[in-house]
């Protein structure tokens, strides 16, 4: 029944999704709160170059070298960043745009010079290809599981270990960086491991969602949660349950008309966030029309 | 037992030869600053004249290129506990997905050490400094909901639970209402009184007499430091300020003036 289970390409297209989106959220709500979300693009994007250079020194397509690899090349997109920030001679957000696509570039054409074979192209470096992710196993406990299945569980569940290891230091690093600063609860180191995990989960969701939906599921979900509440700890919950609805609504809907399902999947967490940004009780533009209405009208 | 090497133990703060540089330009240049303990101090000076930066350097929040400080004779990173913090109210966001008692919650993390949760034991620490600042009526509130005297409050509260010998307040009385300035100041007075000392950046220069019994002016380098009657005259002001004062008082040759600074007025 187990096997059934996991031979069963809907089944494993569902989980790797829900698994992306639990993964993404999860870090995503720090990153948000952070005002630090389109560092996840830039790591999404420059993690091309790591997966390129450790597959042309190891020829590993996927695993832990692989991961550790791209991690890598994320954490040292945001160091290069803030070095060139702390030049000042460049603002930050235009030191991101420097960095970012200067080593997607060189992944890029790292891969078109010496890298044909690989399994990546320019249109699975951006959107993924879910639909196939059931046909790539590994024998794991005597089943055959998809390896995005495997690799995107170990994912979650590190990044749930380190939320709630670390809940209380990265809510305070996210509020007030000084105060935490000041305690002794190196906000600096938890930047860095945010940023570093974001980098390892980027690279198990690659084969899936690609780099750009990946953003997707890192940002959007976060941003609906937070028009929706007002304590962190829901948010996270409420990020999570966008996130997986998104993958649930997204695949029936790509199947139905036929397009990509990845692409319809982030799609959904859009609409969600419409649906949020109009409906929310007091964040959303129905319910502070409603609020203006009952203040001037008593 | 490992023996302790204090240095200057008898000083809340003690600061020496400190210089602190962005990008080459020194914006503390060579001080020394001794604050006894049990007063309640203000820092004043000019703007630019380093004073957020001095308090971010005690913290450990700014590198200094030269110098040493010594909270109660230890190192800044042996005095964490000893030392709370209440950041300008713009250092945060106040959007932030939080109730107010979680933020007062927060001056407990440094007691609480790595990895553990806050639980009960915090909440009731975090009740009592509220109640203790008159807010505990929005414990459960939404902190976008607040005012900024309210803000101030909360703040106030959360540096109350860390339990620290030294309070550092960055502009505390900035942008808040009278009645929230006049309760600030009663209970910075009361803690004091319990021999804690009490360090605020301070841009008002018509109420340091009233409610601080130290001062230190600070112009880049230290201009005066000492006890109020001693150091609030027309001449050490018009040092540090320079033209941009306008001394109320102008006949009376420099003792105790009522002064303006015009960046204030403006």
């Amino acid at each position: 029944m187990m096997q059934a289970f996991l031979g069963d390409p809907m089944a494993m297209i569902l989980l790797t999704g829900a698994l992306v989106a639990t993964s993404g959220a999860l870090l995503g709500t720090f990153l948000v709160l952070q005002r630090q979300s389109m560092l996840s693009d830039a790591i999404s994007h420059s993690i091309v170059f790591g997966i390129v250079v450790v597959w042309l020194l190891t020829h590993a397509q996927s695993g832990p070298l692989q991961i550790a690899g791209a991690a890598l090349t994320g954490v040292l997109t945001v160091f290069l960043t803030e070095m060139v920030a702390r030049t000042r001679r460049v603002k930050r957000d235009a030191a991101i745009g420097l960095v970012f696509p200067a080593l997607f570039a060189a992944g890029v054409l790292l891969l078109n010079l010496y890298a044909r074979d690989i399994h990546i192209d320019s249109h699975t470096v951006l959107l993924g290809e879910i639909g196939f992710v059931w046909l790539d196993t590994m024998p794991l406990a005597g089943f055959e599981v998809p390896q995005a299945v495997v690799w995107m569980s170990v994912a979650t569940l590190v990044n749930l270990g380190f939320v709630l290891a670390c809940y209380k230091e990265l809510k305070l690093a996210s509020f007030d960086w000084q105060l935490a600063a000041a305690l002794g609860l190196a906000p600096t180191l938890m930047f860095y491991l945010l940023l570093g995990l974001t980098s390892v989960t980027a690279v198990a969701a690659f084969d899936a969602v690609g780099a750009v939906l990946f953003i997707a599921f890192v940002i959007v979900p976060p941003a609906t949660a937070y028009l929706l509440t007002d304590r962190l700890s829901l948010m996270l919950l409420l990020a999570v349950l966008v996130g997986v609805a998104s993958t649930l609504c997204g695949y029936p809907l790509a199947v139905r008309l036929d397009v990509s399902i990845g692409g319809t999947m982030a799609s959904m967490t859009g609409v969600f966030l419409l649906l949020a940004f109009l409906l929310s009780p007091r964040y959303g533009v129905l319910g502070h029309w409603r609020n203006r209405r009952v203040k001037y009208s008593g | 037992m490992k023996r302790e090497k204090r240095h200057e133990p008898d000083l809340a703060l003690h600061i020496e030869d400190l210089t602190v540089a962005y990008e080459g330009k020194p914006v503390l240049w060579d001080i020394d600053v001794n604050i006894p303990p049990g007063v309640m101090a203000a820092v004043i000076g000019p703007n630019g004249a380093g004073k957020s930066t001095l308090i971010k350097t005690v913290l450990g929040l700014v590198k200094p290129t030269a110098g040493h400080i010594c909270i109660h004779g230890y190192p800044p990173r042996q005095a964490l506990k000893r030392v709370a913090y209440v950041p300008q109210r713009s250092a945060v966001d106040w959007d932030f997905p939080t109730t107010v008692v979680d933020v007062v919650m927060m001056g407990r993390y440094g007691h609480l050490g790595w990895f553990r949760w806050p639980g009960k034991r915090e909440r009731r620490r975090a009740m009592d400094a509220l109640s203790a600042v008159g807010m505990e009526a929005f414990a459960n509130r939404q902190i976008n909901q607040l005012s900024g005297g309210q803000q101030q409050r909360v703040f106030l509260a959360r540096a109350m639970v860390q339990d620290a010998d030294v309070l550092f307040l960055d502009e505390p009385m900035a942008g808040v209402d009278a009645t929230t300035e006049k309760a600030v100041v009663a209970l910075l007075q009361e803690l004091r009184d319990q021999g804690k000392t009490i360090i605020v950046v301070h841009h008002d220069l018509q109420t340091v007499r009233d409610y601080f019994d130290w001062l230190v002016i600070l112009n880049v380098r230290v201009v005066a430091q000492g006890p109020i009657p001693e150091v609030y005259t027309g001449e050490n002001l018009r040092k540090a300020y320079g033209g941009r004062i306008a001394l109320l008082d102008p006949d009376s040759s420099g003792e105790t003036p009522d002064a303006v600074p015009r960046e204030v007025v403006n």
